[in-house]
C-alpha cells in the first residue's frame, strides 16, 4: 500500500502536467490518451486498495513527508485509506474513467481539446487528494483545488460571457462556504491541537471539547459543505455551473465534487454525532433543499438545468441521511447517485450532441426511435432517480426515508416523500418531453439527428448497468454488503449515538411500499400531463396556480433576492469605498501632498526673478549680516 | 618709513565698495564686468598690503595668480558679452531674466 496509495492521485497529476505542456503543440487531437490511461490505472490501483482494506478494522495511513512542521503545528502529507476513502476512490476513478472516455467523443471537435483533458486530470488529482488526505488541512487543500478546477471548467468556454460569469458565481458562492470551513479547521486545531482525523476523533470521544465547541465546529464545517454541495441558501451556483461542457457537469457537478460536502460530514461523523444540534441543522437544511430544489426542477425547460436542480435536491437527501445519523445510507446514496446522475448527465449530453447543441426540451420530442441507446440508458437513469423498484436510486433513497421515519424525524420523512414525488414527476417530464410524443424540433436540426459515437455510448451503457443493479449493493436495506463494508468507519459515531443493530421488519416493508407508490404516482402524473394531454394539462395547472408557478419558474426569486440584497449591498458598498474612501480620502491625501508643494512653489517662485543683480544684492546683504554678526559677537 | 597698513585697507575698502555698488546698481553689462575687476583689484591691494606687513611674499605670489586668472576671466567675460549682444541686441542686465521662476 505504501506505493499504491500515493500513485492513485499522482497518476492524474502526471497526466495533467504532460497534457498541459505537450498538448498544444504535440498531442493535439490525441490528448485524451494519457489522461484516460492514467485514470484507468488509478481505477485499477483503487480496486487494489479496496481489496486491501476490505474487512480491516483500522485505517491504513501512509505518510510521505512533513508538509508544515511549525512547533506544535505538524501537518504531514499523508494518505489515509479506510473503507470510506476506498468507496470514494472507486467512485471518483470509476465514474471518472467512464466520463474521460465519454469526453473523447463529446469534445472531439473542440478547439480546447487538450486544455479540457488537462483540467479534467487536474480535477481528478485534486478530488483524489481530497478523499485520501489524512487530516483536515489536506482535505481543505483538495477542497480548494477542486473548487479551482470547477471554476476553470465551468468557464471552459471563456469567450461566452454567461459561462465566464457562471464560473465566477460558483467561485464566489463557494468562498462563502469555504470561509466557514477554514475557520472550522482552525477551531479544530485550537481545540484539539491536531488536525489528524484519527487523533481528533479520539479526542472527541474522550470529551476533550465541550458540546458547544463541537457544535460550533460542526456548523462551520457544514457551512463549507453547504457551499460545495450546493445546499440552500448557497445552492445558486450549481444550476449556473451547467454552462460548462456536459462531461464536466456529470463528473464535477453531479458525481464527485459536489458530494465532497457529504464526504466531509460523513468523515467528521464523530464530531457531528457528539453535537446533536449540528446534526439537526444538517438534516433540516438537507430536507428543505431536497424539496426546494425539486420544486424548481418542475418548471425548468433546459434539460441540463432540470438535472442540476435534481442534483441539488438529491444532495439534500444525502444530508437528510447524515442528519439522522444514517451515515452509510448517505454514502450509499452518494454512490448510486454518482451512477445514475452521471448517466443522466451524459445521456442529456448525448441528446444535446445529437441535436447539434439544442438544450431546450420544448424543442425536442419523439427522439426515442432515433437515438435508441441514449433513450434506453437514460430511461434506466430516470427510473433509478425516481426511486422505482428495483433500480439503484430506490434502495438508497428508501433507506434514507426509512431511517428518518424510524429515527423519529417524521417531518423530514414527509418532506422527503413529497420531494420524491416531485422528483419522479420532473424526471419523467424530462423523459416524456424529450423522447416521447411528437417531434417539436427545428426541421434543420431534425435532419442531422444521429446516435452518438461509441466512445459516448459505451460509458452510458456501463453506467446504465450500474444504475440498474447498483442498488443491490445495499440489499437487504441497512444490512447489505455495502453496510458491512463501511461498518468500521462509522463504528465510533454509531457508538456515540447508541445505534442498535436493526433487522428488516414489517415497518420497513410498509415504508418501502409507500415510497414506491409515491414514486409511481409521480411517474403517472407526468404521463398524464406530458403524454396523454400535453396541450392542455400543463397550461391548466400553470394557470390554476399562477403565482406559485411563476415563483418556481423564477427559481423562487433567490437570485433576484441576492441581487437586491447582498450583491447590491456589496456593489454599493464598493462604490462608496471607491468614490468616498478611495477617490476622496486616499487620492485626496496624495493629491493634497502634491498640491501643498505646488502652492509652496507658487509662493516662493517670485523670489527667483532671473535677474542676477537681485541675487547679488541678497548675497551682499547676507554676507553683511554674517560678517557683522561675526565681528559683533 | 613704511606706509601703515590702514591706508592700504581704507583704499581697498573704498575700491571694493565702489565695485560692489557698480555690480549691484549699474545696468550695463560692461560696467558690471569692470566693477567686478575693481572689486578683485581691491582684494589684490589688500593682499599686497598684508604681504608687506608680514614681510613675506605669499600675498604677492597670490596676487600674481589672481591677475593671471583675472586676465583669462576678462577674456572669456568679454567673449560672452559679445555673444550675448549679438543675440539680444542689448547689454542691459535687467533684460536678461529668462531664468525667472
Amino acid at each position: 500500500m505504501n506505493y499504491v496509495l500515493p500513485l492513485i492521485p499522482a497518476l492524474p497529476l502526471v497526466a495533467f502536467v504532460v497534457t498541459l505542456f505537450l498538448g498544444k503543440w504535440w498531442l493535439k487531437d490525441s490528448a485524451h490518451w494519457i489522461p484516460i490511461v492514467a485514470m484507468a490505472a488509478s481505477f485499477v490501483l483503487s480496486v487494489a486498495a479496496f481489496l486491501a482494506i476490505r474487512g480491516e478494522e483500522h485505517a491504513i495511513v501512509v505518510e510521505l513527508w512533513r508538509w508544515i512542521p511549525v512547533g506544535d503545528f505538524q501537518v504531514p502529507i499523508a494518505f489515509q485509506l479506510d473503507q470510506l476513502s476506498a468507496v470514494m476512490l472507486l467512485v471518483v476513478t470509476g465514474v471518472g474513467t467512464l466520463i474521460f472516455i465519454y469526453s473523447k467523443g463529446y469534445m472531439h471537435h473542440d478547439p480546447g481539446y487538450y486544455r479540457f483533458f488537462a483540467y479534467l486530470s487536474l480535477f481528478a488529482f485534486s478530488m483524489l487528494m481530497l478523499v485520501l488526505g489524512s487530516n483536515y488541512l489536506l482535505l481543505y487543500l483538495g477542497w480548494e483545488l477542486v473548487g479551482l478546477c470547477s471554476y476553470y471548467l465551468i468557464g471552459f468556454y471563456y469567450h461566452k460571457p454567461s459561462a465566464a460569469s457562471a464560473g465566477k458565481k460558483a467561485f464566489l458562492t463557494n468562498r462563502v462556504g469555504d470561509f466557514g470551513f477554514g475557520i472550522g479547521v482552525m477551531l479544530i486545531f485550537v481545540t484539539f491541537g491536531t488536525l489528524d482525523y484519527i487523533e481528533v476523533f479520539e479526542k472527541v470521544e474522550h470529551h476533550v471539547a465541550s458540546e458547544g465547541v463541537l457544535l460550533a465546529i460542526g456548523l462551520l464545517l457544514f457551512l463549507g459543505a453547504m457551499g460545495k454541495s450546493a445546499q440552500f441558501p448557497l445552492h445558486v451556483w450549481l444550476p449556473d455551473a451547467m454552462e460548462g461542457p456536459t462531461p464536466v457537469s456529470a463528473l464535477i457537478h453531479a458525481a464527485t465534487m459536489v458530494t465532497a460536502g457529504v464526504y466531509m460530514v460523513a468523515r467528521s461523523s464523530v464530531i457531528f454525532a457528539s453535537a446533536p444540534t449540528a446534526m439537526l441543522v444538517v438534516g433540516a437544511v438537507g430536507a428543505f433543499t431536497a424539496i426546494f430544489a425539486a420544486s424548481i426542477g418542475l418548471a425548468q425547460n433546459d434539460i441540463k438545468r432540470v438535472m442540476a436542480y435534481s442534483t441539488v435536491s438529491q444532495l439534500g437527501y444525502m444530508f437528510m441521511a447524515l442528519g439522522i445519523g444514517a451515515w452509510v445510507a448517505a454514502i450509499f446514496h452518494l454512490v448510486t447517485h454518482a451512477f445514475f446522475k452521471a448517466l443522466l448527465f451524459l445521456g442529456s449530453g448525448s441528446v444535446i450532441h445529437s441535436l447539434s447543441g439544442e438544450q431546450d426540451m420544448r424543442k425536442m420530442g419523439g427522439l426515442a426511435k432515433k437515438i435508441p441507446f441514449t433513450y434506453w440508458t437514460l430511461m434506466a437513469g430516470a427510473l433509478a432517480l425516481s426511486g422505482i423498484v428495483p433500480f439503484a436510486g430506490f434502495w438508497s433513497k428508501d433507506e434514507i426515508l426509512g431511517m428518518n421515519f424510524k429515527g423519529g424525524g417524521y417531518v423530514i420523512w414527509a418532506v422527503g416523500l413529497i420531494a420524491a414525488f416531485i422528483t419522479a414527476f420532473y424526471t419523467f417530464r424530462l423523459i416524456f418531453m424529450t423522447f416521447w410524443g411528437e417531434s417539436r424540433m427545428d426541421p434543420e436540426v431534425e435532419k442531422h439527428v444521429h446516435e452518438s459515437p461509441w466512445s459516448m455510448v459505451v460509458p452510458l451503457m456501463v453506467l446504465g448497468v450500474l444504475s440498474v443493479f447498483g442498488g443491490f449493493l445495499g440489499f437487504p436495506p441497512e444490512n447489505g454488503v455495502f453496510h458491512k463494508f463501511l461498518e468500521p468507519v462509522f463504528h465510533q459515531a454509531n457508538e456515540i449515538l447508541h445505534v442498535e443493530h436493526h433487522y428488516f421488519g414489517m415497518l420497513d416493508f410498509v415504508l418501502m411500499v409507500v415510497s414506491v407508490v409515491v414514486a409511481l404516482s409521480g411517474v403517472f402524473f407526468a404521463y398524464l400531463f406530458y403524454v396523454k394531454r400535453p396541450d392542455e394539462l400543463p397550461q391548466k395547472a400553470g394557470a390554476v396556480s399562477q403565482p406559485l408557478y411563476k415563483a418556481i419558474l423564477n427559481k423562487w426569486y433567490i437570485d433576484e433576492f441576492y441581487n437586491a440584497t447582498i450583491i447590491r449591498l456589496t456593489v454599493d458598498g464598493s462604490r462608496w469605498l471607491w468614490r468616498v474612501v478611495d477617490a476622496g480620502v486616499i487620492d485626496g491625501a496624495v493629491n493634497g501632498v502634491g498640491r501643498l508643494w505646488d502652492i509652496a512653489g507658487r509662493v516662493v517662485s517670485p523670489f527667483q526673478t532671473g535677474r542676477v543683480q537681485n541675487y547679488a544684492v541678497v548675497m551682499f546683504i547676507g554676507l553683511f549680516v554674517i560678517v557683522t554678526a561675526v565681528i559683533v559677537f | 618709513m613704511a606706509i601703515p597698513i590702514e591706508w592700504y585697507l581704507v583704499l581697498s575698502a573704498f575700491l571694493f565698495v565702489i565695485g560692489a555698488a557698480g555690480v549691484l546698481m549699474r545696468r550695463n553689462l560692461f560696467i558690471v564686468l569692470f566693477s567686478i575687476e575693481l572689486m578683485m583689484n581691491a582684494v589684490n591691494i589688500n593682499l599686497v598690503g598684508f604681504s608687506r606687513l608680514h614681510e613675506n611674499l605669499i600675498g604677492q605670489n597670490f596676487v600674481l595668480f589672481t591677475m593671471t586668472v583675472a586676465a583669462a576671466e576678462a577674456a572669456i567675460g568679454l567673449a560672452i558679452v559679445t555673444a550675448l549682444y549679438r543675440n539680444r541686441r542689448t547689454l542691459m542686465v535687467d533684460m536678461f531674466d529668462v531664468m525667472k521662476g
